[in-house]
């Protein structure tokens, strides 16, 4: 199986250098590929200070995944289904077993590991995806339903070398802490925008027969549209924060501080 | 999950021609899914009816039409049902999440099973799951369970918010059969109480395909309310929930349409509140008298007798917001 061969960016070397200088030898001489490193920057807890050093944000925007599909071997596959669909605006055809969740797809067979599975079961939104513009959870999703269908999963939202806005109101407001349950949250905020410049109606919306258009939206709208994602570090004020910075464009004061 | 076979239907009399005992159509897939991964569903073959043209929402002589694929989020926003029939938006947009939601099918909603524990626990015995295995809830924990209608055999509840408010409408269900013939059946007999048969949540047969819900007109749009009690602010299943409407001339009501969720194992038409409110003033000591009267008939288990308590006081102020309008 082929995996992204692309090395180290220079800012990469030098971040990793700054970060773990005794591994950056051994790294540089075994070979590190991109993926790796990501890994290794979300094992040393290091997301936080990362996204504090200049071109870090950039580095992160660079998506990751495998360059060819590896094909299951037959045994593995009963009733195997070809599935074609967009990802993150790439074409991708997979042969798949019929049971195969749209999440277990992509993370396993296209190598997007961004999508998290949390419960499985349709109860934390760590999964979330956007499909054809709508958020869904991906692990309640059958791959094999999901013909001619464009996803976008957290890989996709960056463009180029920058962060989508959501992403970045989220480095700057700590919206998370161990960072599980954040792709999903940002795809489902991302989502959320759309459904508030549509003029969408939530339970706590105030008169729900007046179509109000477009929705700013109040910390009671954020919390109770973004209640299918779940945090279990409790992050939630800052994802507020966040998500209204996201919609506004407008400076929102930051909850936290640096200690010391 | 057990190995599927996976079909793709393109139209509704393909799809009832592919549809076998062991199938199991699959629409939004949020509920089916989940029960396939805990084997409580074991369905050899899936069906797909995403393809279907089944997705449109308009307006009829007699009211609304809603396709039975198009998906509850598209229903909650309509312009037509947020303006005549607001207790049906709110009652979406108070159930699951916006991904929930956004994959969730109007017919696939009404077809959601029990989320009682013991259902989906396929080391306990379950009526609902194996008939004839005995009920784990009724002597375990049962706070979540029914208060009215339950059976020795089961005394789980209905989940769905949607059909609570469907259930107040006095909305029809469109099936097609294989053989291409329809029948509407009227929503108050579309779910089914326990008795000896728990594992029959509703009264579709084999071979039959939701193909549209229709909605009648109605005159209380602005009198109107979707009342949810819960364990946490959003996204959990109803402790009680009341769908209320009030067609009123000047300060009486005329006639009132009430229904509850999360008391019985089908969206609970408070009839005996219904009468007594009919032609009386709509004031707070009649409204009281009647949720009383709906709730006295309620037979608690071991640990839900608080929903009698919660169900009056959501009862009243279901009925005071739908009078304010």
């Amino acid at each position: 199986m082929k995996q992204n061969t692309s090395p180290l960016s220079p800012e990469e070397k030098k971040l990793f250098g700054d970060l773990m200088p005794e591994e950056l030898n051994e790294v540089l001489r075994s070979g590190l590929q991109r993926r790796h490193f990501l890994k290794l920057m979300g094992l040393a807890s290091a997301g936080l200070l990362v996204s504090h050093m200049v071109g870090a944000e950039q580095l992160f925007a660079r998506s990751v995944e495998f360059d060819e599909i590896p094909d299951l071997i037959p045994a593995a596959i009963e009733n195997g289904i070809n599935v074609s669909f967009k990802v993150n605006s790439n074409n991708k055809k997979v042969l798949i077993d019929s049971r195969m969740t749209l999440l277990d797809t992509l993370r396993e067979r296209i190598g997007l590991t961004g999508s998290k599975k949390g419960c499985d079961h349709g109860q934390c939104g760590a999964c979330t995806v956007i499909v054809d513009g709508n958020r869904v959870l991906s692990c309640l999703t059958l791959a094999a339903s999901c013909e001619g269908k464009s996803i976008i999963t957290i890989e996709g939202l960056a463009k180029d070398n920058e962060l989508n806005p959501m992403q970045q109101a989220f480095l700057k407001h700590d919206g998370f802490q161990c960072g599980f349950c954040t792709p999903g949250q940002i795809c489902s905020a991302v989502a959320l925008m759309k459904e508030a410049r549509e003029g969408q109606a939530s339970f706590v919306t105030s008169n729900i027969r007046e179509q109000a258009g477009a929705v700013m939206l109040s910390d009671e709208e954020i919390a109770e549209r973004m209640s299918g994602n779940i945090c279990r570090c409790g992050a939630y004020p800052n994802i507020v924060a966040a998500i209204k910075e996201a919609q506004t464009g407008k400076n929102i004061e930051q909850n936290w501080l640096f200690a010391g | 999950m057990i190995p599927f076979k996976f079909s793709i239907a393109k139209n509704p009399s393909e799809a009832l021609g592919l549809i076998h005992p062991h199938a199991a159509f699959l629409a939004g897939g949020t509920n089916i899914l989940d029960l396939m991964k805990e084997h409580v569903a074991q369905p050899t073959e899936i069906i797909d009816l995403g393809r279907l043209p089944l997705n449109t929402i308009k307006p009829t002589a007699t009211g609304i039409s809603l396709g039975a694929l198009a998906k509850n989020t598209e229903t909650a926003n309509h312009q037509l049902i947020r303006k005549d029939y607001p207790m049906l938006s709110k009652a979406i947009l108070a159930g699951a999440s916006a991904q929930i939601r956004n994959m969730a099918s109007n017919g696939g909603n009404l077809l959601q099973r029990t989320r009682c524990s013991y259902f989906y626990e396929i080391n306990m015995p379950c009526n609902k799951r194996v008939p004839g295995s005995g009920c784990a809830a009724m002597k375990g924990f049962n706070r979540m369970h029914a208060i009215f209608g339950w059976s020795d055999q089961c005394v789980a509840v209905y989940p769905s918010d949607m059909a609570i408010a469907l259930s107040a409408l006095n909305a029809n269900v469109t099936v097609m059969q294989q053989n291409g013939g329809e029948r509407s059946i009227p929503f108050i007999d579309f779910h089914l109480l326990p008795k000896d048969h728990p594992e029959k949540d509703n009264s579709l047969k084999h071979g039959e395909l939701i193909t549209s819900i229709e909605l009648p007109k109605n005159n209380f749009a602005g009198h109107s309310a979707y009342i949810k009690v819960r364990d946490r602010h959003s996204y959990a299943f109803a402790l009680v929930s009341v769908a209320a409407g009030f067609e009123l001339q000047g300060s009486t009501i005329k006639t009132a349409h009430i229904a509850m969720g999360g008391v019985a194992h089908k969206p609970w038409r408070a009839l005996k509140a219904e009468a007594f409110l009919k032609d009386k003033a709509a004031t707070l000591a009649n409204f009281t008298k009647a949720a009383n009267l709906e709730m006295s008939a309620a037979k608690p288990l071991a640990h839900n007798k608080f929903k009698i308590e919660m169900g009056k006081q959501t009862l009243i102020h279901a009925f005071e917001v739908a009078l304010k309008g």
